[in-house]
């Protein structure tokens, strides 16, 4: 988390080598793209928020957390729109690296017109078991998570309450402040698989995430809980639509027309947002459409094929275990998403996990009758 | 710990009503001291390091209260956090110091010959001796707030001066980023190493920022004087034995930090003190002496006694659980200490333990024989 030293104003008394971490043990992307000199320009420069280097890489993935066993790890966050800005020279090669070559020139596409999206509305209810997308967004005129007073905080979660509270139909729902829950709230919207906790993970607290938890944080759900939004947990919100069986049409329709129709900018808020970042998020591996378009599926005789990971590469999707980030697969379920977030769009990145899961379902297939599935193997996406 | 947004420049934008915590759940010394006036009053001001009012008390937001112990609630970033926020620290020293008052002077004695006896404590019951305190060094800032320039510094200046001692302070530095594992199991075996802070009464008040770096253990050929570098306190020095020598355990004590003291003054760093709060630390709590004296002491009679906690209340003295604080006591066998700081000097608090204990043991023997105690129990001291 960005501490009282990322403003210690002692420290420029130091060298840029006495202040320099050290990184040797580090396998994150910020430790493979700091250098001595980088450091030494960037390090007396703040934003107007007065967001600093040094909070940009302390936070826990950064610095305090030398990496990660089964994903490599960010290593920093943003405290601001104008991070992107004032740090580009160490977050430009970071974004570079880790969203596939993206270059500062590049421009990002932004398209949740739904109707665009083919398909989608048929995947096999016997292999996929739930359909879900999530994404976040980033209120403008706020610092983000990691920077955010509490007044700011506060501020989001009241413009929040009240563009949510202006959804209808089938998006009409409520809010559940975590801090005056009670207990039967609390408990059915753990059965829901709704409910967030501070968080515990190293990553998330060293970015200071969990500041004055649960001030502010809270969850709302639509009255048939199938819209979500979280707010003020890693985003100032995480959107998220989701249900059970395998229409993804229906998910991504409603993911859409919810997040279309919230309506900060009304209120003078829109969402952060820009031509070659798309949708500003706290941390640089959810920039573009911060979009994770997955499903559950049984995929017990494919997961063990031995060209699972390299199909998987080609049609451009990850595997997670079914607690999501961090977790392993039970009982041969999967959770397959897209592997991308920045420089395609939503349609097309959902587009690849309905056409990526469609033929993994019918690999799957092929493979419980005892049949080969090389002719099924897709080129590169 | 003190975050970013402890030094958000737009948090003032927001109203002191905005700003202020929710502090409805808390029980702390802070929680109890800070009112909305107050935060109102503090809340633009910073020392010349740049410590904040939120870097103060950011800890003790996020750690609403402890199930045993009273915590403080917020953490100095350098010597001048007590006197710029001397409005919410002197109510909480009062507090959690016996009524200590602004215009109170604390008396320091290290001269290890005004103790009076204590070399003949019961061996067969006190199994352990030990005194501990800490030193901040100045000219640097404190743990929640220092850089990892001063922390190298400090480790630089602390490692020279524990290098120059001789006779029976010799020794040797073991810097936690390059132990090897025999050396790590050694002083684990020893009793010595310090681990990553775990507890979130730390870890959010920024010590474990940056770890391992700069951080270490000295101690000297015998293994009776030790010295943690960079851990909760720039300095932690202990000395210890086994066995219910205190007087000796307090000599080495006195004299070993008086030689320490002797070498850093030389280079102008001398060690944080003044003659209203004594000894300058990073919590509250220590300020003072930062002593604590203590045995690990046998005493499965009288710590089943309806009178134990009054008998340790009047003799001035606290129990724990032989892993520290935090911790239960296991086989009947008890670490007692001081319970005082602030106010009295290291000789006063060292001579409450070996009084205290003696009188303690008396009545344990007096319990195993089947007789009664009343005539022992003590007067408040």
């Amino acid at each position: 988390m960005p501490f009282g030293n990322t403003h210690n104003q002692m420290k420029m008394k130091y060298t840029s080598e006495q202040e320099y971490p050290d990184l040797s043990k580090h396998n994150n992307h910020m430790a493979k793209v700091l250098t001595p000199a980088m450091y030494e320009r960037l390090r007396s420069k703040q934003t107007p928020s007065g967001f600093t280097l040094d909070d940009v890489i302390q936070t826990g993935t950064g610095v305090d957390n030398p990496g990660h066993p089964f994903i490599m790890t960010v290593g920093c966050v943003a405290g601001d729109e104008e991070t992107y800005e004032v740090f580009k020279e160490l977050l430009d090669p970071v974004i570079q690296d880790r969203h596939g070559g993206y270059k500062p020139t590049d421009k990002h596409k932004t398209d949740l017109n739904p109707a665009n999206l083919k398909g989608g509305d048929d995947l096999d209810s016997n292999y996929v078991l739930s359909s879900r997308v999530r994404t976040g967004r980033s209120v403008c005129g706020f610092c983000l998570p990691p920077h955010c007073s509490r007044g700011e905080r506060r501020a989001v979660e009241k413009l929040s309450i009240e563009a949510l509270a202006s959804l209808t139909g089938d998006l009409k729902g409520k809010y559940y402040a975590l801090k005056n829950m009670t207990d039967a709230e609390q408990q059915q919207l753990i059965d829901d698989h709704f409910l967030f906790d501070k968080p515990v993970s190293p990553l998330l607290l060293a970015s200071g995430m969990g500041r004055d938890w649960p001030d502010a944080r809270g969850i709302w759900h639509n009255d048939t809980k199938t819209f979500l939004v979280w707010v003020n947990e890693e985003d100032h919100l995480r959107v998220i639509s989701m249900q059970k069986g395998g229409n993804m049409k229906e998910v991504f329709n409603r993911f859409c027309t919810g997040l279309t129709t919230t309506l900060f900018k009304d209120r003078g808020h829109a969402f952060m947002w820009n031509e070659h970042l798309g949708y500003i998020l706290t941390c640089p591996s959810n920039l573009g459409t911060g979009l994770r378009a997955g499903v559950h599926v049984k995929l017990p005789n494919m997961s063990k094929n031995a060209k699972f990971e390299e199909v998987l590469k080609r049609l451009r999707l990850q595997k997670r275990g079914t607690g999501g980030v961090d977790t392993a697969a039970v009982g041969g379920v999967f959770d397959i998403s897209n592997a991308d977030r920045l420089g395609f769009s939503e349609v097309e990145l959902v587009q690849m996990v309905v056409d990526g899961v469609k033929l993994l379902v019918e690999m799957e297939k092929k493979l419980e009758k005892g049949q080969s599935i090389d002719d099924l193997i897709p080129a590169q996406k | 710990m003190p975050f970013g947004n402890t030094h958000n420049n737009f948090k003032l934008n927001y109203k002191v009503e905005e700003e202020f915590p929710n502090l409805s759940k808390h029980n702390n010394h802070m929680a109890k001291v800070l009112t909305k006036e107050i935060y109102g009053k503090l809340r633009d001001k910073q020392t010349p390091s740049g410590y904040t009012l939120d870097d103060v008390i950011q800890t003790g937001v996020d750690n609403p209260g402890h199930p045993f112990i009273m915590t403080v609630g917020c953490v100095a970033g350098d010597e001048e956090s007590y006197e710029v926020f001397k409005d919410l620290l002197d109510p909480i020293i009062s507090d959690r110091h016996g009524g200590y008052k602004p215009t109170d002077k604390h008396k320091t004695d290290l001269n290890f010959e005004n103790l009076k006896g204590g070399d003949d404590l019961d061996p067969n019951y006190v199994l352990s001796s030990r005194v501990r305190t800490g030193r901040s060094i100045k000219g640097f800032t404190l743990p929640p707030h220092n850089s990892r320039g001063e922390r190298r510094a400090v480790e630089k200046l602390s490692v020279e001066a524990l290098t120059s001692l001789d006779g029976e302070f010799k020794g040797k530095y073991y810097p936690l980023k390059s132990m090897t594992d025999a050396e790590q199991d050694q002083l684990i075996n020893d009793h010595f190493l310090f681990d990553k802070p775990v507890s979130p009464l730390l870890t959010c008040a920024g010590m474990a920022r940056d770890w391992p770096d700069a951080r270490g253990i000295w101690h000297n050929d015998n293994k009776t004087f030790l010295v943690w570098v960079n851990e909760e306190d720039h300095l932690r020095v202990i000395s210890m034995q086994q066995g219910g020598n205190m007087r000796e355990v307090f000599r080495r004590f006195c004299v070993g930090l008086q030689k320490i003291e002797a070498i850093f003054k030389k280079h102008n760093h001398g060690f944080m003190w003044n003659e209203h709060l004594g000894y300058i630390l990073t919590c509250p709590s220590n300020l003072g002496t930062g002593l604590r004296g203590g045995v690990h002491v046998k005493l499965p009679k009288l710590s089943t006694h309806p009178k134990f906690e009054e008998i340790l209340t009047r003799l001035r003295l606290q129990k724990r659980g032989t892993g520290g604080v935090d911790t239960a006591s296991v086989g009947g066998v008890f670490d007692i200490s001081n319970a005082d700081r602030l106010g009295s000097s290291e000789v006063d608090q060292v001579q409450l333990v070996v009084d205290g204990v003696k009188l303690m043991v008396e009545m344990e023997k007096k319990l195993e024989k089947g007789e009664a105690i009343d005539s022992m129990i003590p007067a408040q001291k």
